[in-house]
């Protein structure tokens, strides 16, 4: 994408003042909550209906494809389908029918999460509505994430929480599952329920992360750490670029040159 | 129980919607109440199976739609299986029922279900009641 | 010899005491369970209604899954799975036309049209195995057992998916006798506990379980031998109130077909888990020597 067309304000701008050169930028027609525009090929969906004229002040968050704010779904001319992307990612094309779907009202059950345990039970009582799922899959097909969405709504069924934690890892909690949802469910929620639980009460806890806390705690490392405070400001640089580093291609049997404090 | 039968009270298009739905022909039925006598649930029904039918095919919708009896229906298929004309009841029950549910009308409401059942409940009653009761 | 395998949701939570015991089974007697992989929810009911196609989505792509993984048999446990999958499969065998409605709409999947045989457990210990084949490897027969076969609805209804004569089924007392313990018939072995009633009037269910309690109970039964795990729970989860309420009622075990063929096998009783029974079981099977 050139620079001369990130900085071009809405649709009016179009009528470039030939004084100021700017390059020859193609335009393709888009259709954005079926009004057509005319933006420039290259741009992100985002960047297309900014330049388009459209102002975010929600429905845009990170701008690089984690955050899930920017839901959109579109289709193309003479495809029955209906496509699902995030706007901040999706490459304009000719003809696109588009909209932002950036937030879509979701059943979110209230709960402690203290009190919860690890049973499948905890999930079939903070959101019965999982049982209306009929596995007419039109949430995978909805994830612009390509999780497999139904196959963790199924193993929520089968009461196996760290499965659906596993098969939903990269959700963003866009919602866009839950908008197509035949069964009215919030897969969204559900999952990040089931995360929840799956890292509080079924991961093992990191035993060797809780033994080098405590042996922390117990001032293993005191006497090396007062010795740095002591150094000087260059000696320290020094110690800093001599450091000895762990290879990138260390295998799991890989030790210091110094093993005191292993 | 007596119901008035006219011609302005016949719901000639709800006969029409349940013929379809149900894919079954209510005019089979000869009233012989085989259905009513094998239903388990019968003695807790407003009107007996067999009076569905017969409701149902004289465009009773009011009546039908008034009563609790598609409701209680297990799908059980007692009926089904015994009828001796061949007539699928749990048919015509499972019709009912969804020109209720599809007016966006519940009879159940999952978050209704009082959560210490909803943690007792197997998931096969929670499917099979949601896939009845809601639409 | 190995058969794809369908479990169903509850065999995953609370019905475990009905798949455990079977996988375990199974193996003694030369057959390896293949659970499918990404099986979903089968919808545990038929949908009857004519222009309902969505409902039978659920079941149709279980069955694509197991053609997908090269099986043209696939195994349930549970009587609804084994009811609903079935009745899917018979009508995108039948119905070109709501066939080709379920494939198209099914764009993500490969075509279907009914190749799968689905089976229940106890059709593969009749015909696959035999009675008397069974009878053989039985180490431990549950001798002074009276147990009354209660059969529910969805192992014999409609007509076209019965695994036995709708009227007088004979097959769990076959199971019954084959590991040596005595069947009680009585004429509510078909009657419909409420099935999902449970969820819209649980205070009915259990005027129905009584119903059928008591008549096996007034048949001289000291246990219900069944199939579904939603029939158990009908069954089951009313009986302490029974109890209180009915002096003459001292509670009636609930045993899933699979646990007592386990037990006959010689199987370690662990495997039968026990503990999720209604109707403490445990206590009658001491009582009869077939647990230490």
């Amino acid at each position: 994408m050139s620079v001369k067309a990130k900085k071009r304000k809405g649709p009016t701008t179009t009528k470039v003042k030939e004084e100021r050169k700017v390059p020859e930028v193609k335009l393709i027609p888009v259709y954005i909550m079926g009004k057509r525009y005319e933006v420039p090929e290259g741009l992100t969906l985002m960047k297309a209906m900014e330049y388009a004229g459209y102002r975010f002040i929600r429905g845009c968050g990170c701008r690089g494809g984690t955050c899930g704010a920017c839901g959109t779904v579109y289709r193309k001319p003479g495809d029955y389908k209906l496509q699902v992307a995030l706007a901040c990612q999706k490459t304009v094309e000719p003809d696109m029918y588009v909209t932002q779907i950036p937030f879509f009202p979701a059943n979110r059950a209230q709960y402690e999460f203290a009190e919860l345990t690890s049973a499948p039970e905890e999930v079939f009582k903070l959101y019965p509505e999982l049982f209306r799922c009929v596995a007419c899959n039109a949430c995978t097909k909805a994830c612009p994430q390509g999780i497999q969405v139904m196959d963790a709504i199924s193993a929520l069924k089968q009461g196996n929480i760290a499965e659906a934690s596993r098969i939903s890892f990269e959700c963003i909690q866009c919602g866009l599952c839950t908008s197509r949802c035949f069964g009215e469910l919030a897969q969204y929620h559900m999952f990040q329920l089931a995360r929840r639980i799956y890292g509080a009460r079924i991961l093992p806890r990191a035993e060797h992360l809780a033994e080098m806390v405590k042996a922390i705690n117990e001032g293993k490392y005191d006497d090396i750490l007062n010795e740095l405070k002591r150094v000087k400001k260059d000696e320290l640089e020094k110690l800093y670029r001599e450091r000895e580093e762990e290879p990138v291609t260390a295998g799991e049997d890989w030790k210091p040159r110094d093993t005191t404090y292993l | 129980m007596s119901v008035t039968i006219s011609s302005k009270r016949r719901g000639t298009e709800f006969v029409k919607k349940v013929k379809e739905l149900s894919g079954e022909n209510l005019h089979l039925c000869y009233q012989c109440g085989m259905c009513s006598g094998v239903c388990p649930a019968a003695s807790n029904m407003d009107l007996s199976p067999r009076q569905v039918i017969e409701l149902a095919r004289l465009g009773m919708q009011n009546e039908i739609v008034k009563s609790k009896t598609v409701w209680i229906c297990a799908s059980c298929l007692a009926c089904t299986v015994n009828c001796p004309r061949g007539f699928d009841l749990s048919r015509l029950m499972e019709a009912i029922r969804l020109l209720t549910l599809r007016r966006n009308v519940d009879h159940v409401k999952p978050e209704q279900i009082p959560p210490e059942e909803r943690d007792d409940i197997p998931q096969i009653a929670m499917v099979s009641g949601l896939r009845k009761f809601t639409g | 010899m190995s058969l794809a395998y369908y479990p169903g949701c509850t065999l995953k939570t609370k019905a475990k005491n009905l798949e455990e015991p079977a996988i375990a089974s199974m193996e003694v007697l030369g057959f390896k369970l293949e659970e499918i992989t990404r099986w979903n929810c089968c919808g545990a009911v038929h949908s009857l209604a004519d222009d309902d196609l969505i409902h039978q989505v659920a079941p149709v792509r279980n069955l694509i899954r197991t053609t997908e993984q090269g099986k043209n048999k696939l195994v349930t446990l549970c009587s609804f799975c084994f009811n609903t999958l079935k009745r899917a499969n018979l009508l995108m065998k039948a119905d070109t036309e709501k066939r080709n409605t379920i494939n198209s709409f099914m764009d993500d999947e490969i075509d279907y049209s009914g190749e799968v045989k689905v089976i229940h457990l106890l059709e593969v210990l009749r015909d696959e195995i035999g009675w008397e084949a069974l009878a053989q490897k039985v180490k431990l027969p549950l001798r002074d057992l009276k147990v009354a076969p209660y059969y529910g609805c969805m192992l014999l209804r409609p007509r076209e998916v019965a695994m036995d004569s709708v009227e007088n089924p004979g097959i769990l007392r076959k199971l019954v006798e084959t590991v040596g313990a005595t069947s009680v018939d009585f004429p509510e072995s078909t009657r419909c506990c409420g099935s999902y009633q449970i969820i819209s009037d649980p205070g009915v269910i259990s005027a129905y379980a009584w119903n059928i309690l008591s008549s096996a109970l007034s048949y001289g039964a000291e246990a219900l031998v069944l199939t579904c795990p939603l029939c158990a729970y009908d069954l089951g989860q009313g009986q302490e109130e029974l109890v209180k309420k009915r002096a003459e009622f001292k509670g009636m075990p609930i045993f899933y077909f699979t646990q007592l063929l386990a037990l006959a096998l010689g199987l370690d009783h662990q495997v039968c888990h026990f503990e999720l029974n209604y109707g403490n079981p445990e206590s009658l099977l001491r009582e009869k020597n077939l647990l230490p």
